[in-house]
């Protein structure tokens, strides 16, 4: 027998553990591994949709097949084997809760360790969340203030069910089933997400919140999100993330769509903080995300993203600016520690007139990680005066990182304005011993150097979520720097 | 309060320990102001870097003590929680961290050090509302970004700023005169005269008598190649402003 040495509790301490990286024994109802259009049919079914809902899974999935992997990002990995993954999981509990007593006492407990109380988000902060464990919805919380005012923020799943009409419009009107790999496979086997609708000239009223969470092995977690503001109206939305700790790689595919009518203004923040592997690269999620986002007249969609978690990240949350006037924005944040690989960044393409796009975009790399930007913008012939502003910065951290900036210009129309900087930079060892003498440690001096770095983007996300941002930061970046 | 003994330091030149101090002696006493002067490249920053406690140098020989304890295995951050200042002849920026955000967390980190909790918001404010005034800090300048786009002689004045606020029990003034126009001289020059005390210490480090006029020494040293070659009273400054360092260097070599 292999005795337990010192040697062996160097080791453990060394790698810094996933904060976040516990595991909640929830039983589940989990279908068995592989993909095929019965279990398409099936995920369909245990669901309960409708038959044209069946149909546009399968119409999805058949796309899906005919289709291969991507590989132009500058990530390298083992390709999942989506065979070897089982498509569907949700909490065996009762389908439907009316009050918080009713949720699985344990689920709460995991709440509570995240910090997401749902009696203290429900009182003190204001926020009504749409908590999605394992594919369900379990909990929604100040529906019925919302329901006042008309808007629907609820499950996409009931969304199906209850407003069929609205779904059936807007579903894959801005990713396409066959948009790309991941979102035909997220179109075919989705098992739930959130669905919002912001009536005509409502401004809704409260910060609407998401906390997404992968929690059974060997599940791939495959949201779904629609986001529709009718005319004139006005949402901010916020998404946040944590996964247990786990040594097989995850798969996330998610899709999410906005859709701004005229004059309308979505706001999306999202907080990613999966389980980003260990400190020797051993598994982490894969997350393969398509964002995108359509802008009526006069419409404004911001995207504003930490992203600090996962293995792989492969996501360009995106901007089609189709009405005259309307607005694109793009703020992020891209933090990659040990081995992992993030290709992250946005498209904005400009089809109306006088459309504005804004592009804020900072990496920061550190251990032996690659952090690479990815954008395009794209002027069609009809843009008259279309501009857009990029900013890309890079901040490297140690000598074994790397940042990559792959900016895409394309521009059809002779009165575009189109502007890009770029700047990388390193973390000096003299703006340590700065800090250092005014008494600050260098864990503390990095956070501090880092805050600064990212503020411009951090400024863009609502208070709460940016307070939760800045700490994220500092702990993914925890003994970077030896 | 600081003593000195011996003080051997070096630094690694590519593989090369090259010597820069050479075996100094020195001792500051709590409410003494001490002066070094000297030309470039004789080791005045370097000195000021090791008391600090900078990495990149290499303590070969020689004891630094302060409050008769040896530092030398402390980091730069104890040493400041200890009550050592240094107001750099270079600092650096350090962007999109406002001059506020950072004597914050300074503050902060320095009591947490010693165990006491966070200074309350309003008291913060109250500090550095009373030692802006005292610089003539414009409230404007502490909301940008650290030394970012500041003029030499705002960093300075910054760097004075954050030492009333830290409020150190040795401060070392690192050329701070470098940079400054003579307004300006004057107003560090009285703000540090204003926080001085029976229990504190300043040594300041300068090419020039100019800015001892107003922060006068009571002691003067001549640092040339990484030795106090000689020590005086202010009238040493005067002395080596109109004759410079070449008799000293002759008296030496003699």
């Amino acid at each position: 027998m292999s005795k337990y040495t010192e040697d062996d509790l160097r080791e453990e301490l060394k790698t810094k553990e996933y904060e976040y990286g516990f595991y909640t024994d929830i039983e589940s109802d989990t279908f068995p591994i592989g993909l095929n259009e019965d279990i398409v049919k099936a995920i369909s079914l245990k669901k309960g949709e409708p038959q044209w809902m069946t149909d546009w899974r399968l119409e999805a999935f058949k796309a899906w097949k005919e289709m291969i992997e991507p590989e132009w990002a500058n990530v390298s990995y083992v390709k999942p084997d989506f065979q070897g993954i089982s498509y569907y999981s949700a909490p065996n509990s009762k389908p439907k809760y009316d009050s918080l007593d009713e949720v699985d006492p344990e689920l709460l407990a995991t709440f509570a360790k995240l910090g997401i109380s749902l009696d203290e988000q429900k009182k003190l902060s204001g926020v009504a969340m749409d908590v999605v464990v394992d594919s369900v919805s379990v909990a929604t919380t100040f529906k019925k203030t919302l329901g006042e005012k008309g808007i629907i923020f609820c499950s996409i799943s009931e969304a199906i069910k209850e407003y069929p009409e609205l779904v059936k419009k807007y579903i894959g009107s801005v990713v396409p089933q066959r948009d790309n790999f991941y979102a035909a496979l997220n179109s075919a086997v989705f098992s739930d997400g959130s669905f919002c609708y912001i009536p005509k000239g409502v401004r809704c009223p409260m910060e609407l919140s998401t906390y997404f969470r992968i929690n059974q092995a060997g599940t791939g977690q495959f949201e779904r999100t629609l986001v529709i503001a009718d005319e004139g109206s006005y949402v901010s939305y916020l998404e946040g993330c944590t996964a247990p700790s786990r040594d097989e790689n995850q798969l996330h595919a998610a899709v999410v769509e906005l859709i701004a009518l005229d004059n309308a203004e979505i706001k999306y923040s999202t907080v990613q903080n999966w389980y980003p592997g260990n400190a020797e690269g051993k598994g982490g999620v894969y997350n393969f995300v398509t964002k995108r986002g359509i802008c009526e007249k006069n419409a404004k969609i911001s995207w504003t993203q930490v992203e600090t978690g996962s293995a792989i990240t492969w996501k360009y949350p995106s901007c089609i600016l189709k009405g005259d006037n309307s607005v694109g924005e793009f703020y992020s944040i891209a933090v990659t520690n040990n081995f992992q690989q993030a290709d992250t960044g946005t498209k904005m393409i400009h089809l109306g007139k006088n459309t504005k796009s804004t592009i804020i975009s900072k990496g920061i790399s550190a251990g032996k990680s690659q952090n690479s930007y990815r954008g395009l913008v794209k002027i069609s012939p009809n843009a008259d005066n279309a501009r857009n502003f990029s900013q890309c910065d890079s901040l490297l951290m140690g000598n074994d990182c790397g940042a990559h900036t792959f900016p895409y210009i394309e521009a059809k129309n002779k009165t575009a304005k189109i502007e890009h900087e770029a700047t990388t930079s390193k973390i000096g060892e003299d703006q340590i011993f700065y800090c250092n003498q005014r008494g600050i440690s260098t864990e503390k001096a990095i956070a501090l150097i880092v805050n600064g770095f990212s503020k411009d983007v951090l400024n863009k996300l609502p208070m709460e979520f940016a307070v939760e941002a800045k700490k994220l930061l500092e702990i993914s970046l925890e003994g970077s720097v030896g | 309060m600081l003593k000195i003994k011996n003080l051997h330091a070096s630094i690694d030149d590519n593989g090369v320990l090259k010597s820069i101090l050479k075996g100094i002696n020195l001792e500051i006493k709590a409410g003494e102001v001490h002066a070094i002067m000297g030309p470039n490249g004789s080791g005045k920053s370097t000195l000021a870097s090791v008391v600090a406690g900078k990495e990149e140098f290499e303590v070969t020989k020689g004891t630094v003590l302060f409050n008769d304890e040896d530092i030398e295995d402390l980091a730069a951050e104890e040493r400041a929680h200890k009550g050592i200042f240094l107001s750099f002849q270079y600092p650096v920026e350090i962007p999109g961290v406002s001059v506020t955000n950072f004597m914050k967390t300074a503050i902060n980190e320095t009591r947490k050090a010693k165990g006491l909790e966070e200074m309350p918001a309003k008291e913060m404010l109250k500090l550095i509302r009373e030692k802006s005034e005292l610089l003539e800090i414009d409230r404007k300048f502490l909301s940008r970004s650290l030394n970012e786009g500041f003029s030499g002689g705002e960093k300075k004045r910054n760097e004075i700023f954050q030492m009333a606020m830290l409020e150190p029990k040795l401060a070392i003034l690192d050329e701070t005169d470098s940079g400054l126009d003579i307004d300006a001289l004057r107003i560090v020059a009285n703000g540090v005269n204003k926080l001085k005390s029976k229990d504190n210490a300043v040594l300041v480090i300068t090419h020039y008598q100019r800015l001892l006029e107003y922060i006068v020494p009571d002691f003067v040293h001549v640092l040339l190649d990484g030795r106090i070659v000689k020590s005086g009273g202010k009238e040493l400054a005067h002395e080596l402003e109109e004759k410079g360092y070449d008799w000293i260097k002759e008296e030496v070599n003699a």
